[in-house]
């Protein structure tokens, strides 16, 4: 396995490298026109085509895999903290305390969220940066995507605070947060990976579609999860498989997080 | 005994059968029906089936499908054509209007239709507390509506104001029955409603009692009924029409328009520019919540007309909508033939005429950057509504033109109900692209777009008095053509509008769409027009084989 | 005590359930567009009609009145009326629900049907490729856009469920499938093992076990992730169910049908998530 987790770290450094490379890579930019060519196939000039108001696709992915690879798991760590703190604290103390905390995620889980994002949107000004609108975008899915993670957690908790190891620890002295800390937080990390796994497709793919709220990443920026949206038009996207690319990035990256991962997780183990 | 008994049960055969027979022979004789059933889609749910509170499109169809009229605007020819009525007359002042109707006819439930039902429509229809668009569009002034009954098949109402287009205005008014039990459900149209699955779909199904018939003397309409789906998603709507699980897509869109054309020829069909428009507009509302000097830029006809020139409209027209669309030049389509001020020319395009028009109201360009003469960055923001993908590419297409003159356009997707909130309510925003779809032939339906009064007059809603000497004009110019029965005088008004909104660009008028729309094969009988509804217009004389 | 734990649960639930139901309608009142109606930019419209429009949710401005009658109304049966479709609440619920609850359910069974398959299987086979195949299929769908697959499932005629189960999946199947290699690695495993037990008497009796209330909890949370993909599902595919209404009651801000809704789910994710509660506490034998 050492071999995978290498090739995936190799993958990983190789995007990041790639996306920072954007500016020589792509030297006209994202946003560049190239209205004569619009909607065109892949070409020497343009090696993945254009999309529909020309602008040169390739170029689109490189600088998309910086806002992308960067602040998605950026997002899905403070989703993946938050679930830790709740979760994971709630079924070590258990009792009253899971009990509220539980009722609070549950309640998490059936809101509307849809409407805070659109009151957060109408209190952003209309000209903010298209920067700054992701990165507000980005710590909104991480402050709100821990929920489902965090019963998972609470219930592995509760298992581990009656457990052998457990109470030993706590028989040798152990107590509070170390107890926590030292003893009951690195089992919990079988269900944070995935937590962490699982948001960073998910919050890509979330930030497209915040853009109908007027969230998300504003044109002329681009990011995977808009070049994703592409592909809801099934009736075209058959014959244009170059659509696809950003789909098979996505999923090679989350495949090599997930490798990463995986082998951190057997180590532990 | 057993011959009484037998020559009974003849009698009772005979008895049944007779109706039978004479329905067979009226088939025979009077219909040309069972041509099949048409099926498409709505985009929405309709709201309601009350035809005078009609107000969204899906009910608007229901309405067109179902309802009587009493006069119809032909799609085709755009003539007005008896239907229930059948002559009528206007008065010179254009306050009243008299109809005499054919007889003979009824409801779909039986119910004799008369002259009765239209004053009971006209009044519910007028009713103040109604608050109904159709009604609205009736209302020029305060007062209460006459109808007078002379006799079963003739009626007169009269208005307390004239009304521009009196006549054409009853195409939109479905008449009622008076004392039917079904109420709204009992129609004049050429279908009925059969059966309702809320979010699904809706069946409609041939009217037995409608009264029209072809040149041949068969009875309308042809079609069986009509299935109706609810789908919202155009992505999938195109699909099924590609399965042949519908028949028609009565607005399509135009990047499957080519890809529909290469694979069945005359499926697709564009019906050339319609009467829709797309038009961005600056806020200058004075109280508005932006920066005074960005108040000060949106207020100056000069900024708006060399944004306007700054604009490549041919590119939107080609990029954006594939070729179907043109140029707008005004508030008018061309496709609009006698309402067009043919005088108007095409809208330049020149970013750096437009750049020198900037540079004359003190703009200059500093690093690749414009500013104003006190040294802002002319930056603002155009909203539009989220997902409708063609504003946002053409937004996406105006910040790239704007940037070649030093201006950065932030374009921002919002929700529809947050939009109308900012454009209507605290006018918190800089520029909106919006458009008008569904546009009548009448200037006087755009009558509060223009009046200053008004809260449509999108770009400053209800002044108390106009703000400006081209806005009191265009007020006097609408108030004129609205009460005045000479078409030759109101095209004069009406002409006259249009060169004023043209020079101050209140609206920045971007592309006409064209019509198009798709009609499988075995449709027969369809000829689409620009006209809503574009392919269904004559729905009675379609059919499917 | 379990009696007591259930009673507890149920009491929990409603005070959650009522307490959602005023959060949503807070949320949704104080959302900018509450007030704003499409209808009022036809400019056949006059500004008195404008007016009416833009006064007819006057009653709902004080968000605790209105929630408060709408308790009162419910108690009667009286879910009030949806301000964008005209038809009563109840009425439309009634309608819907019946087809969301199939989908979802369906989608559930066959989500977790497939999670339970792969990861058990993962787990027993303990083969480097089989986990990594697995994992890439997963991490695909993960990265598959909701309505992508919702649209494949039109496309390819395959009941909408299937779509459900799809978006659901990979999330399930990552959290089952890291649970039961975590326990995979406890030490009373490895002293199953150094004992000679089968791998499959070791994955049935010694680690399923262990992992059963998390593999609740997961459960339970992904029914309110079902009931969350139902939304592009229905919306789609055009299944006129609950998630397709939720989309027309939050762009139309209907908030007597958007409180209900919101009411609705929140039930369903309680009842799930405290069935997982119970049942767990049972596994882990603290009812004894």
């Amino acid at each position: 396995m050492k071999i995978w987790r290498t090739i995936a770290c190799v993958v990983l450094l190789l995007m990041v490298g790639v996306s920072l490379s954007a500016n020589w890579l792509a030297p006209d930019g994202y946003a560049k026109q190239y209205r004569e060519a619009a909607g065109a196939p892949p070409s020497r000039q343009h090696w993945l085509g254009t999309d529909e108001i020309g602008r040169d696709r390739f170029a689109r992915v490189l600088y998309g895999t910086r806002i992308s690879l960067l602040l998605a798991p950026a997002a899905a760590l403070i989703s993946t903290l938050m679930t830790a703190f709740v979760g994971g604290l709630a079924g070590y103390l258990g009792g009253a305390w899971a009990r509220a905390a539980m009722a609070v995620t549950d309640l998490f889980l059936s809101l509307p969220w849809l409407f805070l994002l659109i009151t957060v949107r109408a209190l952003m000004p209309l000209n903010v940066s298209p920067l700054v609108s992701v990165l507000v975008t980005f710590l909104l899915l991480g402050l709100l995507g821990w929920t489902g993670a965090a019963r998972v957690l609470c219930a592995t908790a509760s298992s581990l605070r009656n457990s052998d190891f457990v109470r030993q620890a706590r028989a040798s002295g152990v107590r509070g947060p170390r107890l926590f800390w030292i003893h009951v937080l690195p089992n919990l990390k079988p269900v944070l990976y995935a937590q962490f796994w699982i948001s960073i497709p998910a919050f890509i793919l979330s930030e497209a579609n915040l853009g109908i709220l007027g969230l998300g990443v504003a044109e002329p920026l681009p990011s995977w999860g808009s070049l994703l949206k592409e592909l809801e038009g099934l009736v075209s996207v058959g014959e244009e498989p170059w659509k696809f690319v950003p789909l098979v990035l996505l999923v090679v990256v989350v495949t090599s997080f997930q490798l990463v991962l995986s082998n951190s997780d057997e180590v532990a183990a | 005994m057993s011959h009484r008994k037998t020559v009974i049960a003849m009698f009772a055969t005979c008895k049944k059968a007779i109706p039978a027979g004479v329905f067979c022979l009226g088939l025979l004789i009077g219909s040309a029906t069972g041509q099949g059933e048409l099926r498409f889609c709505l985009r929405a749910e309709p709201k309601t089936f009350d035809p005078l509170k009609v107000e969204d499109d899906a009910s608007v169809a229901i309405r067109y499908l179902t309802g009587g009229v009493l006069v119809r605007l032909n799609r085709h020819t755009q003539a007005l054509e008896p239907e229930l009525a059948q002559s009528w007359k206007v008065s010179k002042d254009g306050k009243q209007i008299s109809f005499k109707l054919r007889s003979g006819i009824s409801f779909s439930d039986g119910t004799p239709f008369s002259a009765e039902d239209v004053a009971y429509t006209v009044q519910q229809l007028m009713d103040p507390s109604l608050h109904s668009a159709t009604g609205d569009a009736f209302r020029t002034g305060p007062g209460k509506v006459e109808t007078k009954v002379i006799s079963p098949t003739q009626i007169s109402i009269t208005f307390p104001a004239p009304v521009a287009g009196l006549d054409r205005q009853f195409d939109q008014v479905a008449i009622m029955s008076s004392h039917s039990p079904k109420k709204e459900m009992a129609v004049l149209g050429p279908f009925m409603v059969a059966d309702y699955k809320p979010g699904a779909t809706l069946e409609l199904k041939r009217n037995p009692n409608y009264w029209k018939m072809d040149e041949q003397g068969h009875k309308l309409p042809y079609l069986d009924g009509i299935h109706l789906d609810i789908q919202a998603n155009r992505d999938v709507e195109m699909l099924r029409f590609k399965r042949n699980e519908i028949d028609l897509i009565n607005s399509l869109d135009s990047e499957y328009f080519d890809k529909l054309s290469e694979s069945s020829a005359n499926v697709a069909h564009d019906a050339g520019p319609s009467l829709d428009s797309e038009q961005m507009w600056f806020n200058e509302v004075q109280k508005a919540p932006i920066p005074a000097y960005k108040k000060n830029w949106f207020r100056s006809a000069n900024f708006r007309r060399a944004i306007s020139e700054a604009v490549n409209r041919a590119d939107m027209a080609k990029i954006v909508f594939r070729g179907h669309a043109q140029p707008a030049i005004g508030p008018v389509s061309p496709a609009n033939k006698f309402w067009f001020n043919a005088k108007l020319k095409p809208q330049p395009y020149s970013p750096d005429t437009a750049l020198k028009m900037l540079q004359a109201d003190g703009f200059r360009m500093e690093n690749g950057t414009l500013k104003d003469k006190d040294g802002n960055a002319v930056v603002f923001s155009i909203i539009t509504n989220s997902g409708n993908k063609y504003r946002e590419r053409m937004a996406t297409m105006m910040q790239e033109d704007l940037q070649k003159i030093g201006i950065h356009v932030n374009v921002v997707t919002l929700d529809f109900p947050s939009l109308i909130e900012r454009m209507t309510q605290s006018f918190d925003y800089e520029a909106i692209l919006l458009g008008l779809t569904n546009v009548g032939l009448d200037p006087n339906d755009q009558m509060n777009v223009w009046l200053s009064s008004s809260d449509n007059h999108q770009w400053n809603p209800s002044e108390k008095t106009p703000e400006t000497a081209w806005e009191t004009e265009i007020d006097k110019l609408m108030r004129a053509q609205a009460s005045s029965a000479d078409a030759k005088k109101r095209k004069e008004s009406f002409d006259r509008v249009q060169e004023i909104a043209v020079d101050q660009m209140p609206f920045i008028y971007l592309v006409n769409k064209n019509a198009l729309s798709a009609v499988a094969a075995d449709v027969h009988g369809a000829s689409p027009v620009i006209l809503s509804p574009q392919t269904y217009w004559n729905a009675e004389r379609l059919s499917v084989k | 005590m379990l009696g007591r734990k259930i009673a507890r649960h149920g009491i929990a639930i409603l005070a959650t359930a009522l307490i959602g139901g005023l959060l949503s309608a807070t949320l949704v009142r104080l959302a900018p567009g509450f007030d704003a109606d499409e209808a009022q930019l036809d400019p056949h419209l006059s500004s008195e009609s404008i007016q009416a429009l833009r006064q007819s949710r006057q009653e709902q401005h004080n968000i605790f009145h209105f929630y408060f009658q709408s308790l009162q109304r419910a108690l009667k049966g009286d879910l009030g009326r949806s301000l964008s479709l005209g038809q009563p609440v109840s009425e439309l619920l009634r309608q819907r629900v019946p087809l969301t609850l199939r989908l979802v359910a369906l989608g559930f069974f066959l989500s977790w049907a497939a999670v339970l398959a792969l990861a058990l299987s993962t787990a027993w086979l303990r083969v480097a490729a089989y986990d990594g195949l697995a994992t890439v299929m997963s991490g695909t769908l993960l990265c598959i856009p909701a309505a992508v697959l919702a649209l494949l499932s039109v496309l390819w005629n395959v009941p909408g469920a299937l779509a459900i189960g799809l978006i659901i999946f990979p999330r399930d199947y990552r959290y089952a499938r890291n649970l039961l290699s975590k326990a995979h690695a406890q030490p009373h495993v490895l002293a199953a093992r150094a004992k000679g037990l089968s791998e499959l008497r070791i994955l049935f009796w010694h680690v399923v076990p262990v992992v059963a209330p998390q593999l609740l909890a997961v459960a339970g949370v992904s029914v309110s992730l079902a009931v969350g993909a139902a939304i592009p599902v229905e919306a789609l595919c055009g299944f006129a169910g609950v998630g397709q209404l939720a989309w027309q009651a939050a762009l139309a801000r209907d908030l007597p049908l958007l409180v209900n809704i919101t009411v609705l789910v929140t039930l369903v994710t309680l009842l799930a998530n405290s069935g997982a509660d119970v049942l767990g506490s049972v596994l882990r034998g603290e009812h004894a």
